[in-house]
Protein backbone atom coordinates (compact mmCIF):
# COMPACT_ATOMS: atom_id res chain seq x y z
CA UNK A 1 0.00 0.00 0.00
CA UNK A 2 1.11 3.23 -0.87
CA UNK A 3 1.02 6.26 1.74
CA UNK A 4 0.46 9.35 0.69
CA UNK A 5 -1.73 10.92 2.88
CA UNK A 6 -2.58 11.61 6.51
CA UNK A 7 -5.69 9.57 5.81
CA UNK A 8 -3.98 6.43 5.00
CA UNK A 9 -1.80 7.17 8.09
CA UNK A 10 -4.73 7.00 10.35
CA UNK A 11 -6.16 3.89 8.82
CA UNK A 12 -2.35 2.36 9.09
CA UNK A 13 -2.21 4.00 12.99
CA UNK A 14 -5.48 1.82 13.23
CA UNK A 15 -3.98 -1.67 11.84
CA UNK A 16 -1.18 -1.27 13.47
CA UNK A 17 -2.96 -1.04 17.26
CA UNK A 18 -5.09 -3.84 16.59
CA UNK A 19 -2.11 -5.99 15.54
CA UNK A 20 0.39 -4.54 18.11
CA UNK A 21 -0.47 -3.60 21.76
CA UNK A 22 1.72 -0.02 22.46
CA UNK A 23 4.78 -0.86 24.80
CA UNK A 24 3.74 -0.15 28.40
CA UNK A 25 5.94 0.12 31.24
CA UNK A 26 9.19 -1.68 30.99
CA UNK A 27 10.79 -2.78 27.69
CA UNK A 28 12.68 -6.29 28.31
CA UNK A 29 15.47 -5.28 25.91
CA UNK A 30 16.89 -1.93 24.98
CA UNK A 31 18.96 -1.50 22.08
CA UNK A 32 21.38 1.44 21.65
CA UNK A 33 22.47 2.80 17.94
CA UNK A 34 25.56 4.59 18.26
CA UNK A 35 25.07 7.72 16.18
CA UNK A 36 28.81 9.62 16.57
CA UNK A 37 29.59 11.36 13.16
CA UNK A 38 32.17 8.07 12.91
CA UNK A 39 28.76 5.73 12.89
CA UNK A 40 26.95 7.72 10.41
CA UNK A 41 29.68 7.73 8.26
CA UNK A 42 29.95 3.63 8.82
CA UNK A 43 26.13 3.25 8.56
CA UNK A 44 24.43 3.55 11.62
CA UNK A 45 21.55 5.34 10.19
CA UNK A 46 20.81 2.07 7.82
CA UNK A 47 21.55 -0.17 10.31
CA UNK A 48 19.00 1.99 12.85
CA UNK A 49 16.50 1.86 10.37
CA UNK A 50 17.33 -2.08 9.81
CA UNK A 51 16.48 -2.58 12.98
CA UNK A 52 13.49 -0.54 13.46
CA UNK A 53 12.05 -2.26 10.61
CA UNK A 54 12.86 -5.55 12.16
CA UNK A 55 11.19 -5.08 14.72
CA UNK A 56 7.67 -3.79 13.09
CA UNK A 57 7.39 -7.36 11.06
CA UNK A 58 7.93 -9.23 13.71
CA UNK A 59 5.51 -6.96 16.09
CA UNK A 60 8.20 -7.14 18.92
CA UNK A 61 6.96 -4.64 21.84
CA UNK A 62 9.37 -5.37 23.96
CA UNK A 63 12.43 -3.41 23.19
CA UNK A 64 13.61 0.23 22.85
CA UNK A 65 14.96 1.06 20.31
CA UNK A 66 17.56 4.55 21.38
CA UNK A 67 20.71 6.38 20.61
CA UNK A 68 24.14 7.52 21.84
CA UNK A 69 27.23 9.40 20.55
CA UNK A 70 30.77 8.12 20.06
CA UNK A 71 32.72 5.92 22.01
CA UNK A 72 36.11 5.80 20.81
CA UNK A 73 35.83 2.49 19.13
CA UNK A 74 35.26 4.66 15.47
CA UNK A 75 37.29 2.10 13.79
CA UNK A 76 34.49 -0.86 14.70
CA UNK A 77 31.39 1.47 13.40
CA UNK A 78 28.83 0.94 13.19
CA UNK A 79 28.23 -0.37 16.63
CA UNK A 80 25.25 -0.92 18.17
CA UNK A 81 24.88 -2.50 21.91
CA UNK A 82 21.89 -4.56 23.40
CA UNK A 83 21.14 -4.66 27.20
CA UNK A 84 18.92 -6.64 29.39
CA UNK A 85 19.07 -6.27 32.80
CA UNK A 86 22.22 -6.01 34.04
CA UNK A 87 23.85 -7.68 30.92
CA UNK A 88 25.23 -5.64 28.02
CA UNK A 89 26.33 -7.08 24.92
CA UNK A 90 28.51 -4.51 22.39
CA UNK A 91 28.57 -6.05 18.57
CA UNK A 92 30.56 -4.05 15.98
CA UNK A 93 31.36 -3.96 12.51
CA UNK A 94 27.64 -4.38 11.37
CA UNK A 95 25.93 -3.84 8.45
CA UNK A 96 21.35 -3.79 7.92
CA UNK A 97 21.85 -7.56 7.22
CA UNK A 98 23.56 -8.28 10.35
CA UNK A 99 21.44 -6.01 12.38
CA UNK A 100 18.13 -8.00 11.19
CA UNK A 101 19.84 -11.27 12.07
CA UNK A 102 20.46 -9.59 15.36
CA UNK A 103 17.16 -9.34 16.20
CA UNK A 104 16.45 -12.75 15.01
CA UNK A 105 18.97 -14.52 17.41
CA UNK A 106 19.95 -11.96 20.11
CA UNK A 107 16.20 -10.53 21.03
CA UNK A 108 14.20 -13.40 19.77
CA UNK A 109 16.09 -16.67 20.39
CA UNK A 110 17.72 -15.26 23.35
CA UNK A 111 21.27 -16.04 21.75
CA UNK A 112 24.17 -14.06 21.77
CA UNK A 113 26.23 -13.86 18.06
CA UNK A 114 29.92 -14.53 19.56
CA UNK A 115 31.41 -14.08 16.53
CA UNK A 116 30.41 -10.17 15.93
CA UNK A 117 30.93 -9.36 20.15
CA UNK A 118 33.51 -6.46 20.57
CA UNK A 119 32.87 -6.50 24.22
CA UNK A 120 30.33 -7.73 27.26
CA UNK A 121 29.37 -6.70 30.51
CA UNK A 122 27.30 -8.26 33.13
CA UNK B 1 29.51 10.96 4.05
CA UNK B 2 28.44 10.17 0.74
CA UNK B 3 24.85 11.88 1.87
CA UNK B 4 23.83 14.92 2.15
CA UNK B 5 20.99 13.67 4.83
CA UNK B 6 24.08 11.69 6.71
CA UNK B 7 25.22 15.52 7.90
CA UNK B 8 21.53 16.92 8.43
CA UNK B 9 21.63 13.65 10.74
CA UNK B 10 24.91 14.55 12.22
CA UNK B 11 24.06 18.27 12.89
CA UNK B 12 20.96 17.06 14.05
CA UNK B 13 22.47 14.58 16.61
CA UNK B 14 24.68 17.76 17.93
CA UNK B 15 21.61 19.29 18.36
CA UNK B 16 20.23 16.54 20.71
CA UNK B 17 23.29 16.47 22.52
CA UNK B 18 23.09 19.96 23.45
CA UNK B 19 19.47 19.21 25.03
CA UNK B 20 17.18 20.71 21.89
CA UNK B 21 13.83 20.33 22.59
CA UNK B 22 12.75 21.71 19.32
CA UNK B 23 14.96 20.98 16.19
CA UNK B 24 13.98 23.23 12.54
CA UNK B 25 15.49 21.80 9.57
CA UNK B 26 15.05 23.49 6.53
CA UNK B 27 16.69 22.76 3.16
CA UNK B 28 16.35 24.80 0.48
CA UNK B 29 16.57 24.43 -3.47
CA UNK B 30 16.53 27.01 -6.33
CA UNK B 31 17.88 26.27 -9.53
CA UNK B 32 17.36 29.87 -10.58
CA UNK B 33 19.87 31.07 -7.70
CA UNK B 34 21.79 27.37 -8.10
CA UNK B 35 21.80 27.12 -4.18
CA UNK B 36 21.30 24.46 -1.90
CA UNK B 37 20.75 25.50 1.61
CA UNK B 38 20.44 23.33 4.73
CA UNK B 39 19.72 24.82 7.86
CA UNK B 40 19.74 23.02 11.51
CA UNK B 41 18.09 25.16 14.02
CA UNK B 42 17.98 24.29 17.69
CA UNK B 43 17.00 25.54 20.82
CA UNK B 44 19.79 23.43 22.51
CA UNK B 45 22.16 25.11 25.24
CA UNK B 46 24.56 27.13 22.82
CA UNK B 47 28.23 27.68 22.78
CA UNK B 48 29.90 30.64 24.31
CA UNK B 49 32.06 32.43 20.92
CA UNK B 50 35.18 31.22 21.60
CA UNK B 51 33.39 27.23 21.27
CA UNK B 52 31.50 28.74 18.54
CA UNK B 53 35.03 29.67 16.37
CA UNK B 54 36.72 26.39 17.60
CA UNK B 55 33.64 24.41 16.46
CA UNK B 56 34.79 23.90 13.06
CA UNK B 57 38.55 23.00 14.10
CA UNK B 58 39.02 19.16 13.53
CA UNK B 59 41.25 18.84 16.79
CA UNK B 60 38.58 20.51 18.81
CA UNK B 61 35.73 18.35 20.47
CA UNK B 62 33.35 19.48 23.64
CA UNK B 63 33.26 15.61 24.20
CA UNK B 64 36.32 14.65 26.28
CA UNK B 65 38.05 13.09 22.59
CA UNK B 66 41.14 14.46 20.65
CA UNK B 67 39.08 15.35 17.36
CA UNK B 68 36.03 16.03 16.63
CA UNK B 69 34.93 16.23 12.97
CA UNK B 70 30.96 16.12 12.53
CA UNK B 71 31.31 20.30 11.74
CA UNK B 72 34.51 20.36 10.18
CA UNK B 73 33.36 17.76 7.15
CA UNK B 74 30.78 19.80 6.98
CA UNK B 75 32.52 23.16 5.98
CA UNK B 76 34.91 21.76 4.17
CA UNK B 77 32.22 19.82 2.25
CA UNK B 78 30.53 23.35 1.64
CA UNK B 79 33.29 25.35 0.74
CA UNK B 80 34.19 22.73 -1.74
CA UNK B 81 30.68 23.48 -3.41
CA UNK B 82 31.11 26.83 -3.63
CA UNK B 83 29.43 27.67 -0.35
CA UNK B 84 29.94 28.17 3.21
CA UNK B 85 29.57 27.15 6.72
CA UNK B 86 27.53 29.63 9.08
CA UNK B 87 27.58 29.04 12.75
CA UNK B 88 25.61 31.44 15.30
CA UNK B 89 24.87 30.58 18.52
CA UNK B 90 23.53 32.14 21.66
CA UNK B 91 24.38 30.89 25.28
CA UNK B 92 21.22 29.45 26.61
CA UNK B 93 19.76 30.04 23.52
CA UNK B 94 19.98 27.84 20.93
CA UNK B 95 22.61 27.33 17.85
CA UNK B 96 21.73 27.83 14.51
CA UNK B 97 23.83 25.81 11.41
CA UNK B 98 23.78 27.14 8.05
CA UNK B 99 25.71 25.32 4.98
CA UNK B 100 25.03 26.35 1.29
CA UNK B 101 26.38 24.87 -1.98
CA UNK B 102 26.66 25.21 -5.30
CA UNK B 103 23.35 23.53 -6.23
CA UNK B 104 24.88 22.30 -10.11
CA UNK B 105 28.19 21.76 -8.39
CA UNK B 106 29.73 18.19 -9.32
CA UNK B 107 31.05 17.74 -6.01
CA UNK B 108 27.90 18.18 -4.14
CA UNK B 109 26.13 14.53 -2.91
CA UNK B 110 22.92 13.57 -3.11
CA UNK B 111 20.60 14.61 -0.50
CA UNK B 112 20.02 10.95 -0.23
CA UNK B 113 17.20 9.32 1.90
CA UNK B 114 15.81 11.64 3.94
CA UNK B 115 13.04 9.59 4.71
CA UNK B 116 14.98 7.45 6.59
CA UNK B 117 17.12 10.17 8.58
CA UNK B 118 13.73 11.48 9.83
CA UNK B 119 12.82 8.24 10.59
CA UNK B 120 15.36 7.52 13.23
CA UNK B 121 14.84 10.95 14.63
CA UNK B 122 11.36 10.33 15.12
CA UNK B 123 11.48 7.07 16.47
CA UNK B 124 14.24 7.53 18.73
CA UNK B 125 13.67 10.99 19.73
CA UNK B 126 9.52 11.32 20.07
CA UNK B 127 10.13 13.35 22.93
CA UNK B 128 11.63 16.78 20.65
CA UNK B 129 9.49 18.43 18.59
CA UNK B 130 11.00 18.06 14.94
CA UNK B 131 10.33 20.67 12.05
CA UNK B 132 11.19 19.97 8.61
CA UNK B 133 10.45 21.92 5.83
CA UNK B 134 11.98 21.38 2.26
CA UNK B 135 11.92 23.54 -0.97
CA UNK B 136 12.16 22.68 -4.25
CA UNK B 137 11.85 25.66 -6.33
CA UNK B 138 8.97 27.38 -4.95
CA UNK B 139 7.53 23.61 -4.04
CA UNK B 140 7.48 22.34 -0.49
CA UNK B 141 6.80 19.88 1.49
CA UNK B 142 6.87 20.61 5.48
CA UNK B 143 5.64 19.19 8.71
CA UNK B 144 5.83 19.45 12.18
CA UNK B 145 6.27 16.45 14.14
CA UNK B 146 3.94 17.46 17.02
CA UNK B 147 1.04 17.98 14.48
CA UNK B 148 1.40 14.81 12.72
CA UNK B 149 1.27 13.23 15.89
CA UNK B 150 -1.81 15.02 17.36
CA UNK B 151 -3.40 14.26 14.18
CA UNK B 152 -3.00 10.57 14.39
CA UNK B 153 -3.76 10.69 18.43
CA UNK B 154 -0.65 9.71 19.63
CA UNK B 155 1.49 11.40 21.62
CA UNK B 156 4.38 9.03 21.10
CA UNK B 157 5.21 6.70 18.02
CA UNK B 158 8.16 5.55 20.21
CA UNK B 159 6.45 2.43 20.88
CA UNK B 160 4.93 1.51 18.11
CA UNK B 161 7.81 0.70 14.95
CA UNK B 162 4.27 0.16 12.94
CA UNK B 163 3.32 3.18 12.82
CA UNK B 164 6.74 4.89 12.33
CA UNK B 165 7.41 2.84 9.69
CA UNK B 166 3.88 3.94 7.70
CA UNK B 167 5.66 8.07 8.53
CA UNK B 168 8.59 6.65 7.19
CA UNK B 169 6.76 6.26 3.90
CA UNK B 170 4.81 8.72 3.94
CA UNK B 171 7.63 11.20 4.31
CA UNK B 172 9.17 9.26 1.40
CA UNK B 173 6.30 9.24 -1.32
CA UNK B 174 6.34 13.15 -0.58
CA UNK B 175 10.09 13.54 -1.08
CA UNK B 176 10.30 11.85 -3.98
CA UNK B 177 6.97 13.53 -5.52
CA UNK B 178 8.35 16.98 -4.63
CA UNK B 179 12.00 15.99 -6.25
CA UNK B 180 9.41 14.54 -9.70
CA UNK B 181 7.50 18.13 -9.34
CA UNK B 182 4.33 17.40 -7.75
CA UNK B 183 4.10 17.82 -4.16
CA UNK B 184 3.21 21.14 -2.65
CA UNK B 185 2.29 19.80 0.80
CA UNK B 186 2.08 22.45 3.70
CA UNK B 187 0.78 19.71 6.28
CA UNK B 188 -1.33 22.17 8.55
CA UNK B 189 -3.98 19.95 10.70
Amino acid sequence: MKITSLEDLKRIKEEAQKRALLREGKAEYKITVHMGTCGIAAGARQVMAAILDEIAKRNLTNVLVTQAGCIGLCDREPLVSIEKGTERVLYGDLTPEKARQLVASHIVNGQIVGDWVVHTER
Amino acid sequence: MKELSLHILDLVENALRAGARRITISLLEDSARDLLEMVVEDDGRGMDEKTRQQAVDPFFSTKGKKVGLGLPLIAQLSKQCGGNLEITSEEGKGTRVKATFRRSHIDVPPLGDLAETLFVLLASHPEVEFIFSHEVNGRRFSFRSSEVFRALGIENPGGNPVLLSALRDWIAYHETTLREGQTNEDYKP
